[in-house]
């Protein structure tokens, strides 16, 4: 044994390059992603010392007269040297009205004692629960993001309440996500099935004829295909056309931002990847067996269903959860072609990043993606009825 | 029954080439406008495409990043295939590690992504899309890689050693040959996938970094012209180019 330690060894470095890349791209990039979910740096950075007393203050009734004049003082100095920015955007967030109140009290300067002038400068003030918000955002860590993005929220006193409703969008968002994705695999399975056998039956050169007509668009861009049916939906492309000449509709039909036409392209973008597994696993399958079954007497649909289907049922799932992986995390396609109410998480988690410039919300929503997909496939992994 | 479901499987497949198909005619329209049919034949759109220099710089963008993503993605997926192969120990824990890339959905690993290199001042550059178009082709290389030296038997590789051959030559002379259509085959999916990136490209390149996909998505939120049809044929072509090349490695082997 002792010349193949070498070799371990070797080939272990031999990985290391390609590890410390994904390490360096990809696990302390997620890693810092969770961080960002519960990163709470804005108070503390922009009002140090507030946030010092704020940590100390027993959360009784009002904080002493020494938290009033600090805050007061360094929210004036952090307005004039204008790095107040974040932390507004921060508490504002939190709570509507946050800005009106923090810009107006960063404005007047309140004369001593400020524990009387602040309440008097704005009622808000005296209320425990606009101190216990400043105390929760000087700790540095918070759940407020990972909870409104399950639309919860903290109530003053620290308990975990539901939103009013009307308010929370992000469950729906989820469950939509999701209802879009289970749809779209399901129609993927329904269709691919049929043409994989269809295929799988095909003589070795028809085979791979059509094998390469699925090819084709497997290796062609999502964004393209995408794109492909963008054109073909407009209110005056192709496809009204040919329907209002072909006098289908008298008017052209509003296709584009549709739900109708996301589930369309995505179906059509994600088909190979169902088609393309499930014409490998029903190639392998023994022909003998269902000659086996028809010589015992079993008709068509019986060879079927408890032949033939049962032995392609592992591709099934494998090239489902391809589908289906790929579906919740789609982009692309909703964002082109769906209008307002087919956005997915991915949009929302897309707006906060390049609109509104909210990385905690950002994270959040991407977190509670990444954890609905993990269990979905490990509950895929148990259940799967061959595991190795 | 065959008759019915090879006429629907036929439907499918059409349905699966006919926006391509009909995208094709649009990029030669001599009009202005995407409708069919066609007014006339030109090649008007395709001298915008490559007289604009919005596009070229995307063209360009998108060679680069892919070329250099092949090469850092190919010879470091490359590597640790060959380390796997020869034993690495916890062989399958490595491939579960490498392999993560194509697990986490792709938005979320393009939100990090951006977390990340916003910190480290790699946002709004190409060597930012290199690495991480890198991390995200590294995983088809390995897999490529890897199958291909199930092709072969590696007790050659103990033969050679037992025959005094070095380490290094045992990789020029046997490892890197048998190897090459698998690499090869690694390198084409490694360019493809960087050709076809998207939202990494959405979250952390900037207007000098835009790559075609990234141009593409830009123009279908402006005035629709034809230039994006002939955009999406051109993409399609280098797609198919690449199919080509890798069907053609796939029988050398």
């Amino acid at each position: 044994m002792t010349p193949r330690k070498p070799v371990a060894r070797l080939g272990l470095l031999l990985t290391l390059p390609a590890l410390l890349l994904v390490a360096f791209a990809l696990l302390l990039p997620l890693g810092l992603n969770l961080a960002t979910a519960v990163r709470d740096p804005e108070l503390a950075a922009t009002l140090p010392r507030s946030a010092a007393l704020l940590r100390q203050w027993d959360g009784i009734g009002l904080p002493e007269d020494a938290a009033f004049a600090t805050l007061a003082e360094e929210l004036h100095t952090a307005l004039e040297d204008q790095r107040i920015g974040s932390l507004i955007a921060r508490l504002n967030f939190e709570r509507a009205g946050m800005r009106t109140l923090l810009l107006r009290t960063a404005r007047a300067m309140p004369a001593a004692p400020a524990s009387m002038a602040l309440p008097a400068l704005d009622p808000q003030w005296g209320d425990p629960a606009t101190w216990h918000i400043l105390r929760r955002a000087s700790l540095g860590i918070t759940p407020l993001y990972l909870l409104r993005a399950l639309d919860l929220d903290l109530a003053a006193d620290g308990a975990i309440i539901a939103q009013p409703a009307g308010q929370g969008v992000f469950l729906n968002l989820f469950a939509r996500s999701f209802a879009i994705a289970v749809v779209v695999t399901g129609l993927c399975v329904l269709i691919g099935y049929p043409v994989a056998h269809a295929i799988a039956g095909l003589s070795p050169g028809w085979g791979r004829a059509a094998m390469a007509l699925v090819l084709v668009p497997f290796w062609i861009s999502i964004l393209v295909r995408t794109t492909a049916w963008f054109i073909l939906l407009q209110h005056d492309g192709p496809i009204n056309a040919a329907l209002l000449a072909f006098g289908l509709i008298d008017a052209p039909a509003q296709l584009m931002f549709t739900r109708f036409a996301v589930l369309l392209a995505m179906v059509h973008v994600l088909l190979p990847f169902i088609i393309l597994p499930l014409v490998g696993v029903m190639r392998r399958i023994d022909r003998g067996l269902l000659r086996a079954a028809a010589s015992l007497g079993a008709p068509a649909w019986r060879r079927f269903a408890f032949v033939y289907l049962p032995l392609t049922l592992p591709g099934v799932g494998a090239g489902a959860l391809i589908v289906f992986m790929m579906a919740i995390g789609f982009y692309i396609t909703p964002a082109l072609l769906g209008g307002a109410t087919d956005q997915m998480v991915s949009a929302a988690i897309a707006d906060y990043v390049n609109g509104s410039l909210n990385w905690g919300m950002a994270s959040a929503l991407s977190v509670w993606l990444l954890v609905g997909c993990a269990l979905i496939v490990s509950a895929a992994y148990y259940l799967a009825p061959s595991r190795r | 029954m065959k008759l019915i479901s090879r006429l629907f499987a036929s439907l499918i497949l059409l349905f699966m080439l006919a926006p391509l198909l009909v995208v094709l005619p649009l990029s030669f329209s001599a009009g202005p406008s995407m409708t069919l049919p066609i007014p006339g034949l030109s090649l008007r759109w395709y001298q915008d495409f490559f007289t604009g220099a919005r596009w070229l710089l995307a063209a360009r963008n998108s060679l680069i990043v892919g070329t250099l993503t092949t090469l850092v993605a190919t010879s470091l997926g490359t590597l640790a295939a060959i380390g796997i192969a020869i034993g690495a120990p916890r062989a399958r824990l490595l491939l579960a590690a490498l392999c993560l890339p194509v697990v986490v959905p792709s938005v979320i690993a393009a939100l990090a992504i951006y977390l990340a290199f916003i910190r480290v001042g790699l946002t709004n550059s190409l060597a930012g899309l290199v690495l991480a178009h890198s991390v995200l082709g590294l995983p088809y290389v390995v897999l490529t890689v890897l199958a291909g030296t199930k092709q072969f038997d590696l007790g050659l590789l103990r033969a050679a050693a037992s025959l005094g051959a070095s380490r290094f030559i045992i990789l020029r002379r046997i490892l890197l040959p048998l190897l090459a259509p698998a690499i090869g085959a690694g390198a084409l999916f490694a360019f493809a996938i960087s050709f076809d990136e998207l939202i990494v490209a959405l979250f952390i390149a900037g207007p000098e970094q835009f790559t075609l996909p990234r141009q593409m998505l830009a123009s279908t939120r402006e005035f629709l012209s034809p230039t994006l049809a002939a955009a999406a044929v051109l993409v399609s072509l280098v797609s198919l180019a690449l199919l080509g090349g890798f069907a053609l490695l796939q029988r050398r082997r």
